[in-house]
């Protein structure tokens, strides 16, 4: 045993590999992908790791590792899981032999994300246990538990940790053993085909399951009920971290702290319900255990009234903090609520997101505004960091729906409104993950749409995980890379060219020939991510000849070029020299520096 | 049990600053929880990291009113964060405001300086920083992090001694960013006293 300072996520992959999980596959997705990144880097040797094309194809392949007795672990964002419901409904009859979690890490706020979906839901769709920890120590034990549920039973579960504790880090007891996992093999059985029938018989299996499971929860370690009174809060997750917090150990009421929201452990819930006059639920995204709570009320003719996000107690949008569960916690338990008064605070600057100094993205973005200038057209946008496009002064995103969406949204919206052109932009990992299938749609189905793919060489948003066109893999292995202008080609896109974005002129024209082409054209924008290249000589403006017209500031919006009392400066710490500022001014007035 | 905040623009490493300090703590035989801003707030968006040293914490957020030390790394952002400052609480802040492009867009002239003004009407426990200015001497835009654990350290705020900061950099950093970084606690160090 060593103590050791760990950030959830990391937490998270050391309880694997403790747990002696063998197979690890997902798709990079903020807030859970240090997990994988943390399985290889401590890998032992004997685990094999993947980041797959997208999360379908990850669940997939560790469905495959489980059937054949291999302790499997996928990890993915919960947006994720929408592009993996496919196999994760059906696994959920066929079930699997070697214990297989599922992370799916949920955002609440969102912080990085396009939705607030809560994957407890999932849990209830798709019939599987869910388990929600609450600390990333407990996540480490919890993660444990989890392969020995799924092994117990047959079945895939989900593990759904959130931000605050993905990204939350804690001294932590990390155990140096290792528990043994011998994968058997594949054996052949009419089990792992999917058929109408057995499909029937298994659905009677899983629900006859849930009750069991339910009273199995009950007794779950990190199912816990503390407390007395006539009041009782209930709550999960992180929310518990607030919760214990603002109680401070001194209040007079019950706690139930929930864990598995799914199948929920009724037994326990009702040993809390019971002599109680009223609940508060705590708990972040949706009104889950709320639900549960008023449901078993109703069942059982039990007279307790129960307040939550249902009521209006609870905010039901965005993620809990101390002091939202503090003012919750006050008012419902009747206490004097803290009066300190914070001081009004002066007009501070606004701070959106935007593209790194030197970004590719920008001059890509630029090039295509230059060479539309004055014609109809509009920009869809997809998911990465290129989805920063949006802010003034490029202000070139003008849809961004999900993963891949950009291509598609492009058509629909050329059908109906023909005399625009519809450029879709990408990025290369996002190419990979779902792009190509719209590809497919524009070419067979001959809608005109203008592809500007952002390859970058990386997946910049996330932290620079490789993808099949990097020609490298998790496991550090070179594999052949994946040309994404041998795919367009081979999917008959018509006219497809490369350019240097840093080269205006260049990438200018590209754009102007790929919309004369007509059909489904493309252009493939290459060059790395500043993250990935080495800074090049730096400019700087010459005060002399600059005029103050400021056409740098207006159009291109690097975070470089400041203002400083009326005149026009480069930021010498944030300029990463890809001259683009310099070909926009047109008094030459940027140059390169010497040093 | 102690509560720090670092305060920031997405890029100037706080998420660093907070391990080391965290690490140090830990090495001391005491507990410690953090939580990070990680994702999209990376490119330049307001990033926030809370550390909590002690044993009884069960919060990664410090609730507001309750941190003994807010470490700016952009004056901005340190008056941002104001309101989780206790009373009494200490602010040491770099001086260098880090403009945001709405700022050059829209010609509003953020320099920095009214909020440092504001810093010294509100704030009795504060250590200004010429960061900057230590950062250039050192050759390195990317120290700017250790810099301020430095100063806060030597200005004894941090709970933490600068050998233990510094043990901590030797073990946790890469060995070709040791030295560097080692002259940045230092320096950090050296310019709070003066100031
Ligand atoms: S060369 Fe110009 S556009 Fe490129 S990073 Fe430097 S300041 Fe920004
Ligand atoms: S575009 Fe050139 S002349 Fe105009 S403000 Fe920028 S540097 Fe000065």
């Amino acid at each position: 045993m060593s103590k050791q300072f760990l950030m959830g996520n990391e937490a998270i992959a050391l309880g694997a590999i403790r747990a002696g999980v063998g197979f690890v596959s997902g798709y990079p997705g903020t807030p859970s992908t240090e997990i994988l990144e943390t399985v290889a880097k401590n890998n032992p040797g004997d685990i094999y790791v993947e980041w797959s094309t997208n999360e379908k194809s990850a669940m997939e392949t560790a469905a495959g590792a489980s059937y054949a007795g291999a302790r499997s672990l996928v990890t993915m964002k919960q947006v994720g899981l929408n592009v993996a419901a496919d196999p994760l409904m059906s696994l959920a009859y066929i079930g699997v032999k070697g214990g297989m979690v599922i992370v799916a890490a949920d955002d609440p706020g969102p912080i990085s994300s396009q939705t607030e979906q809560d994957t407890r839901h999932f849990a209830q769709f798709s019939k599987l246990p869910v388990f929600d920890p609450s600390s990333p120590e407990e996540a480490y034990e919890m993660i444990c538990d989890a392969f020995d549920y799924s092994e117990k039973y047959g079945t895939p579960v989900l593990f759904r940790p959130t931000t605050r504790v993905c990204h939350g880090c804690a001294s932590i007891e990390v155990s140096e053993e290792r528990k043994k996992v011998a994968p058997e093999g594949f054996a052949k059985d009419s089990r792992w085909v999917i058929f109408p029938r057995l499909t029937y018989q298994n659905h009677l299996k899983v629900e006859a399951r849930q009750p069991v499971l339910g009273e199995d929860f009950s007794s779950y370690r990190f199912n816990r009920l503390t407390g007395t009174g006539k009041k009782g809060i209930a709550t999960g997750g992180i929310s518990y971290a607030y919760t214990c917090e603002t109680l401070n150990g001194s209040e007079n009421c019950k706690l139930l702290k929930i864990a598995t929201a799914h199948p929920f452990p009724e037994k326990l819930a009702l040993e809390f319900l019971s002599g109680l006059d009223e609940v508060l639920v705590i708990e972040e995204l949706d009104p889950v255990i709320e639900k549960e709570l008023t449901y078993l009320c109703g069942k059982h003719h039990l007279n307790v009234k129960i307040n939550g996000k249902l009521t209006g107690h609870v905010a039901n949008a965005g993620e809990n903090t101390v002091e939202s569960v503090t003012a919750a916690v006050d008012s419902f338990l009747g206490r004097a609520a803290g009066t300190e008064p914070s001081k009004e605070l002066p007009a501070l600057p606004v701070r959106p997101p935007v593209l790194c100094a030197g970004c590719p993205h920008r001059a890509s973005f630029y090039a295509v505004k230059q060479a539309m200038k004055g014609k109809k057209a509009v920009f869809s946008g997809d998911i990465g960091c290129y989805t920063l496009g949006n802010a003034a002064p490029l202000d070139m995103v003008d849809t961004c729906l999900c993963m891949g969406a950009g291509i598609t949204v492009a058509q629909g919206l050329h059908r109906i409104q023909p005399d625009a052109v519809n450029f879709a932009f990408i990025g290369d990992s996002t190419f990979f993950h779902t792009g190509i299938p719209g590809v497919i749609n524009a070419v067979y189905n001959e809608t005109d749409i203008v592809l500007i793919v952002l390859d970058n060489s990386t997946t910049a948003m996330t932290g620079h995980q490789p993808h099949p066109g990097t020609g490298r893999t998790m496991m550090g292995e070179i594999s052949e890379k994946i040309s994404i202008y041998n795919v367009l080609t081979a999917l008959g896109v018509s006219h497809v060219s490369r350019a240097n974005p840093l080269n205006l002129e260049e990438a200018v024209s590209a754009v102007k020939s790929a919309v004369e082409a007509g059909g489904v054209s493309a252009v493939i924008f290459e060059s790395p991510c500043i993250a990935v290249t080495k800074p090049q000589p730096l400019y700087q403006v010459n005060a002399k000849k600059c005029t103050r017209c400021k056409k740098c500031i207006r159009e291109l919006g690097c975070p470089a070029v400041v203002l400083e009392d009326g005149a026009v400066k480069i930021e010498p710490s944030l300029c990463y020299g890809c001259s683009v500022c310099a070909q926009v001014c047109p008094f030459g007035a940027i140059e390169r520096s010497e040093n | 049990m102690t509560n720090c905040l670092l305060a920031g623009v997405g890029g100037q490493g706080t998420v660093l600053a907070s391990k080391l300090i965290a690490q140090s703590a830990m090495n001391r035989g005491l507990n410690a929880r953090t939580a990070e801003t990680i994702g999209m707030a990376q490119r330049g968006g307001c990033v926030v990291s809370h550390v909590r040293i002690g044993n009884e914490i069960h919060s990664p957020l410090i609730p507001q009113h309750k941190a003994d030390l807010i470490i700016g790394f952009e004056p901005a952002e340190a008056v941002r964060c104001l309101p989780y400052l206790k009373e009494n609480g200490a602010v040491i802040a770099s001086i260098k405001a880090v403009k945001p492009i709405t700022a050059a867009l829209t010609g509003s002239g953020y320099s920095g300086e009214e909020m440092t003004v504001f810093l010294k009407e509100n704030v009795k426990n504060l250590y200004l920083v010429d960061a900057e200015a230590i950062c250039n001497q050192l050759g390195s835009a990317k120290v700017l992090n250790v810099v301020l654990l430095g100063a806060a350290a030597g200005a004894g705020l941090l709970e933490l001694t600068l050998e233990e900061l510094k043990k901590t950099i030797c073990e946790k950093l890469p060995e070709r960013f040791i030295e560097l970084n080692c002259h940045a606690l230092s320096e950090g160090a050296a310019a709070v006293r003066k100031g």
